[in-house]
Order: structure tokens, then sequence, then C-alpha cells
């Protein structure tokens, strides 16, 4: 684990301490300013190539990850690989020693199997490698927005700023995270990231829908999904990854809604304060009742609104040198 | 006929004895074990100090990838891997392009193994295509000499399928050799199901895949009376359902590969998909029950395994790239080490020799028309097929000069001990010095 991420990959939040991750959120507070602005655009990484291969269509995360490096003036080229060059038959190898070649000095990539952004990592070691959701694995930055959101709310209901207050905000803090945990990766970089800042973390999903094993993580299974929203100070829900033959995991969406839906039944019986996340996008009706989803404490707009400046904290500091005395260690 | 071969100095390794005594092959077949003997004139010398003398290891499980897919392998240079891994003889697993599910495929393989290193002997695929419905022409691949069956890469997941090919079977004296995966567990999944599996964002292939197809197949074989073979088993609930049906008396016998009695599924932290395998490194626990139970009589056999793909294969996302490594050239040292550097000479040659022939039905009193006797004793008269194995000669692993056409080991890099310093096919010196001749 890293106390720092300058100079280093962002694969997955297990690499990262709490240090780690609060360095992170502190640049990222300090870009939220630029984003105010009407000039929107800052020059430190100016004359830096970052390149944004997208092996698995996402625009929203694609459009973020560019608009914060564009807002750092580093200049940014976009390849539609889809799955097309593999289908083709090359490797993964050769289609980022392709990229490298071409003289990038950061990669933003997501890929639909789990693992990818470590193999790019190892075969373009002189390249940083933002994994910007790999399979089933992980999504770090959609975790560290989490976080960054979390802490922004929780910091202006106490009057202070997130930056001095970090440890005392997510001491004692209960998140539930409910849903398709099995196939999330945005599940997974969650439970790490709460999770190291001090944060008491519960999952609760049909029992299909849990990972095999769970001991990986400090979470907490429960059953009982209504006794858990009255516990939590946040809600996190998961898109239900239907494209990914979930339906055969659950009996009908129906019933996963009625089990394990925030609907306004439920919505009606929490603490109005309950802060209410969803990774995105999100199938309305299903996961989260469409009217919930509207209310003032559910937070998806401003989750998108801080994805730029939390995006804009890993490029720069992908692209720092790293620190003179973690190199010597 | 070839020229003689004097083996000198070394310990050689008899089924439950071992001797210091000197061997003389002459024309394909052992002259003359004993002290005291002279080196004929023409001999070609094999200084064996420190080394055991026995009989030349047989691997049961060899994808050899041709037909189809000669860039990752072809019976040559899977020849040479075995032979420099000391073997002398190896089964060429049926899942080739096409399948080995006819005599024509079949008399391909077999004209083309006359330039192999190593005898060739061949499986037969169990069902048409290897695809699990019809059953293929088992008579008639018997009567081309085939005698061991199987579906590998799949299980025949049919369990009316899998009871009709053992009622066929079992007239015809061949063995039919399962590769134990339920297809319906193990959907989609790329290695072991647990708490690695989970972290990693990995679809897993759950141990129960395994376990439930070696439980089915041995009450088939209990209904049938039809000898069967698992395949690579890798949880220690399928050795202890394999040992309760040895108890019983049933006709089950079962090999492991070396992966997984060395290598545990924590081996995929780094994504690496040279790790990836079917069916994959399990935990720490299985690994530990089948290394253990290579010593007490359950496991049967070491196997390879030996799996060649391209490199540009392996370099796909772990998702799309394909299982399986390589053997060949490294098992002999890893069971080796498993059983105690240069400790167990009887079980090292049960496990990699003598148990494989049989259940290949390589041995003398198999042995038909045209093929040579592996797994014997090292006794006057038996086949000249010989590895001089020295127990205790290091080496490090090196992905870059391996003689199969493929790369894709999980031991680069890695320090083994003990190698074939010589290796002797139908009295032909094939490997010396470590070295092909």
């Amino acid at each position: 684990m890293n106390d720092s991420m300058r100079g280093r990959n962002l694969l997955g939040i297990e690499d990262l301490s709490a240090t780690g991750i609060v360095e992170i959120l502190d640049t990222a507070e300090s870009f939220v300013e630029i984003n105010t602005r009407s000039i929107k655009k800052v020059p430190t990484l100016k004359g830096r190539v970052v390149a944004s291969l997208f092996f698995e269509e996402s625009t929203r995360t694609r459009l973020s990850f560019e608009t914060a490096a564009k807002r750092l003036s580093a200049d940014v080229i976009s390849l539609a690989v889809a799955s097309s060059s593999v289908k083709k038959g090359e490797s993964l190898k050769d289609t980022v020693a392709t990229i490298e070649s071409i003289g990038i000095d950061a990669l933003v990539m997501r890929h639909q199997a789990s693992g990818a952004a470590v193999q790019v990592s190892n075969y373009v070691p002189n390249v940083r490698v933002i994994n910007a959701g790999d399979g089933q694995h992980q999504h770090p930055t959609q975790g560290l927005l989490d976080v960054f959101t979390v802490r922004q709310i929780l910091a202006a209901r106490a009057g202070t700023s997130g930056r001095d207050s970090a440890a005392e905000l997510f001491a004692g803090l209960h998140v539930l995270i409910v849903g398709d945990i099995r196939h999330s990766r945005v599940a997974r970089s969650d439970m790490l990231a709460f999770g190291a800042l001090g944060a008491t973390v519960k999952v609760c999903a049909p029992g299909t829908l849990l990972p095999s094993d769970m001991s990986a993580w400090p979470v907490e299974v429960v059953t009982n999904y209504d006794e858990a929203l009255q516990w939590a100070d946040v809600v996190a829900c998961l898109r239900l990854q239907r494209e990914r033959g979930t339906g055969a995991y659950v009996p009908s969406l129906e019933e996963f809604t009625r089990t394990h839906g925030l609907t306004v039944e439920r919505y009606r019986r929490l603490d109005p304060r309950t802060i209410i996340l969803h990774p995105g996008p999100m199938n309305r009706g299903v996961e989260i009742d469409s009217q919930v989803a509207d209310m003032t404490n559910a937070f998806m707009t401003t989750q998108v609104r801080n994805g730029v400046p939390v995006r804009m904290a890993t490029l720069y500091l992908a692209l720092s040198e790293e620190d003179s005395k973690e190199k010597h260690e | 006929m070839s020229k003689a071969i004097f083996i000198t100095g070394g310990e050689v390794i008899h089924p439950t004895s071992t001797e210091h005594a000197d061997v003389i092959v002459r024309d394909g077949v052992i002259e003359a074990v004993g002290t005291g003997l002279s080196a004929p004139d023409d001999a070609i010398l094999v200084d064996a100090r420190g080394c055991w003398v026995g009989p030349g290891l047989v691997d049961l499980h060899t994808h050899l990838r041709e037909p189809g897919r000669e860039a990752a392998e072809t019976i040559v240079s899977g020849s040479q891997a075995a032979a420099l891994g000391g073997y002398s003889a190896v089964v060429a697993m049926p899942n080739t392009e096409p399948a080995l599910d006819d005599t024509m495929s079949v008399s391909y393989v077999i004209t083309k193994a006359a330039t192999a290193v190593v005898d060739v002997a061949i499986a037969g695929a169990i069902t048409v295509n290897r695809a699990g419905h019809d059953l293929a022409p088992m008579a008639e691949l018997a009567a081309a000499g085939i005698r061991i069956f199987t579906d590998d890469g799949n299980g025949v997941q049919n369990a009316a399928v899998m009871r009709r090919a053992m009622d066929y079977a079992r007239t015809l004296g061949v063995t039919l050799a399962q590769h134990c995966e339920d297809e319906h567990l193990a959907e989609g999944g790329v290695m072991n199901e647990g708490e690695v599996s989970a972290r990693l964002g990995l679809l897993g292939r759950p141990a129960v895949s395994e376990d439930i197809m070696v439980e089915r197949d041995i009450a088939l074989s209990r209904l049938t009376g039809c000898p069967v073979h698992f395949l690579h088993i890798s949880t220690a609930a399928s050795l202890r359902a394999i040992a309760a049906a040895k108890v019983e008396g049933l006709l089950v016998t079962c090999e492991v590969a070396p992966h997984h009695f060395t290598l545990d599924e924590t081996s995929l932290e780094n994504y690496g998909t040279q790790f990836k395998v079917h069916p994959p490194l399990r935990t720490r626990g299985d690994r530990d029950a089948v290394r253990a139970a290579l010593v007490t009589g359950v496991i049967d056999a070491v196997a390879t395994d030996h799996a060649p793909h391209a490199d540009e294969l392996k370099e796909l996302s772990f998702d799309e790239a394909p299982a399986g490594m390589l053997g060949l050239e490294h098992a002999a040292s890893l069971t080796n080490e498993a059983l105690g550097i240069g400790e167990n000479p009887l079980a090292f040659f049960a496990l990699l020799s003598r148990a494989p022939a049989r259940i290949a039905q390589l041995r003398a009193t198999d042995v038909r028309p045209l093929t040579s006797a592996h797994g014997g004793d090292v006794v006057t008269g038996e086949d000249a097929n010989l590895v001089i194995f020295d127990p205790r000669q290091n080496y490090v692993v090196d992905r870059n000069a391996l003689a199969s056409r493929s790369r894709n080991t999980p031991y680069d890099g890695r320090s083994l001990t003990g190698r074939a310093r010589a290796t002797i096919v139908r009295g032909r010196l094939v490997v010396n010095n470590g070295e092909l001749q």
C-alpha cells in the first residue's frame, strides 16, 4: 500500500493507504475551484499526452476523464478501440505497444475484462496507467469520487473543510452498499475506499448477487435490508448489470425491486439526512425508484460533477514526480 | 542398428528396490545389467554417477497440437520437449483440429509420429468431435491400437452418454479418461472460485464442478465395471472420493499435474495469463492435499497436461486468453522436489513412468506390433526406454530456451532441482548431457 500515488499507476484502491486516498481527495479539492471559473483551464500538464483507450464504451467516464485532462492542459488522444482489434487478433500487448510508441505519458483505460489494466501496466512500465474500470474488478476513480462526494457533503453540514477533518468525518460513518455486488467493480472500489477511511461498511444483496467469498473485504453482509437502511448514513445503490446476464441471478426485475430496490416506501422511512449515491447509469424503477433518484438527498449529479476534479487529481498525481523518500525504499 | 550404449556408475531403480549397477543397451533392448560390466568396444559412454537409471518417463497427458495448431507445437517439437524432460513416451490428447475421433485423423498422427524423438501413443476421443453427443468409433480405433479415450479439454457432460461410453468401452478392454469439470457450474469461469476470484473480479470455476463429476463417474464405473482414469485432479474433495472408490475396489485411477501440487490460486494476483489453466490452480489447502497424496497411493500418476499456446493468445486479456500451460520439460524436476530432492526414486518412477505406462497400456505385457514397451523394469531383455536422471542438478527455467514452440510456462525464472541427463528411446540416445542429440 502506498501513502502517495505520485508517479504511480492507479489500478485499484487496494494499492492506496488512507493517507494516499486523502492526498487524492485533498488534491481534488484544490481543483474544484477551477471548475467554477469562467476559464476552466490550468497549465499544469501542458505538453503531456494522455491517451484514453476504451475497449468497452462508456461515454460518461470517457468524457469525465478527457475533460479532466483538458482542464490540466494535457493533450488528449482518444482511441476508439471497442473490442474490434481483439477480434482482428491483436493482443492487448500489441495494442498498447502501438499506442505507447506514438508517445504518451498516461493511459486511461477501460476494458470489459478484469485485470486488463494490471496486465497493460506490466506491458508499458514507462506509462502511468489509470484504470477507468476493468471488468468486475475495480473502478477506482468512481470509488474515490464517491468518498470525495460524501466527505464534501459531511464537511458542508459540519461547517468545516473536508481537508481538515477527513478522519473525523468518516469515523463511525455507516455505509450500506446494496444490489449487484457480485458483478460490480464500483462496489469493490467503494468497499475498500470507505473502509480505508474508517467507515463501517455493510453490504446487502440477494445471495446470487454476492461474490462467492466476501472474506477479502472488511465488510459485513446483512440480509435484512430494511433494518440496514435505518442503520445507514450513506446508501450506495448499484446498477443491476443486466447486460452481463444477471437476469438469471434473480427471478425477475420486479422481485429484485421488491426485495432490494430503493422504493418510495423505503425512502419515506429513511432519515432525511441519509446520503443516496448511485454510480450511474441508473435503471430507474429497478434498483432505485425514479422519484427517489430526483430527491435532494440523492447526489447523483454531484457525483458526476465531482468526477472531473477527482480525475484531474489522479492524472496530476500520476504524472508528478514520485516522492523522493519512496524512491529509496 | 544403433550403437551400443554403456551407462556407467548409476543407481538402477527397479519397481521395489534399487542397485548400483551398469547397464548395457544394444539393438533397442537392455543387454545387461550388473556390476563390473566392461564397456563394449563400440559403445557410447553415458556417465550416470549421481544419477538414477530408470524406465523412461511416460506422460499420460500431452497436447501436441498437431494437426491444427502447429504454430503452438508440433509432434516433433513436443517430442523434443518430452525427451529433454526425460520422457520416452507421451500420450497425445485428441483435442486437435480436427479431433482424433476417427481412424483417418489417428493414422495422420501415427504417420507424423514416425519422425518424433519419443514414442507417441494416442488417446482417441470418446465422442465425435468431442462434442459430448455421439460415440466415436471406439472399436475401430481400438483395433488401430488406441487404448485410452478421452474428450479432454471437455468432460463428457451428459451422464447418459458417459454411461453408454463406459458400457461400450468395457468390452473393448480400453480405459476412459475424464476431464472432470461440470461445465454448467464452471461456465465462464477463468480461475478457482473463492476469496481470490471475488477480489480480482474474475469469474470462478468452483471446486465442486470437479468433485461432482468425479463422484458421478465413480458411480458410473461402479454401475458399468468400466475402468475410469481421472485426469488432472485438483481438489482435496476429489481425492477423498477417489480414495474411497479405491478402497471399494473400483477400477479407478487418477493423475495430477505438477502445477496443482506446486502452485495455487494466489499466483493469479497479477493476472498473469501463464497461470490460467483448467481445472484452475486451487487453494493452498488443495495444493497441499494433492502434494500429500502423491505418496499415499491415491494418486497413481503425475501427468503434465502440457498445453502449448502461442504468445499472442496468452497476451490477450485474462478472460480471453486460452487456458493451459507447458509441462513436459519441468514435470520431473517438480515431482522430484515434491517427493524430497533425491529421496524417493521408487515413488518418482512409479508416478512418472510405471503407473502411466500401465494406465496407457504401454507395458511389455500390452505390447502390440510396432510398439515398444515403456515403464518396465530395468532388466536384461526389456525394451531400452530409459532415463538417466540426476536428482540433484540445479537449473533455472528460461522461457526463451525451451524446446517447445511455445513459451507459456508458469515457472519462468524459477530455480528447479533434478534433470534428465540422458534419455534413451528404443535403444537410441536422444538426449545426452541434457541436450538433444
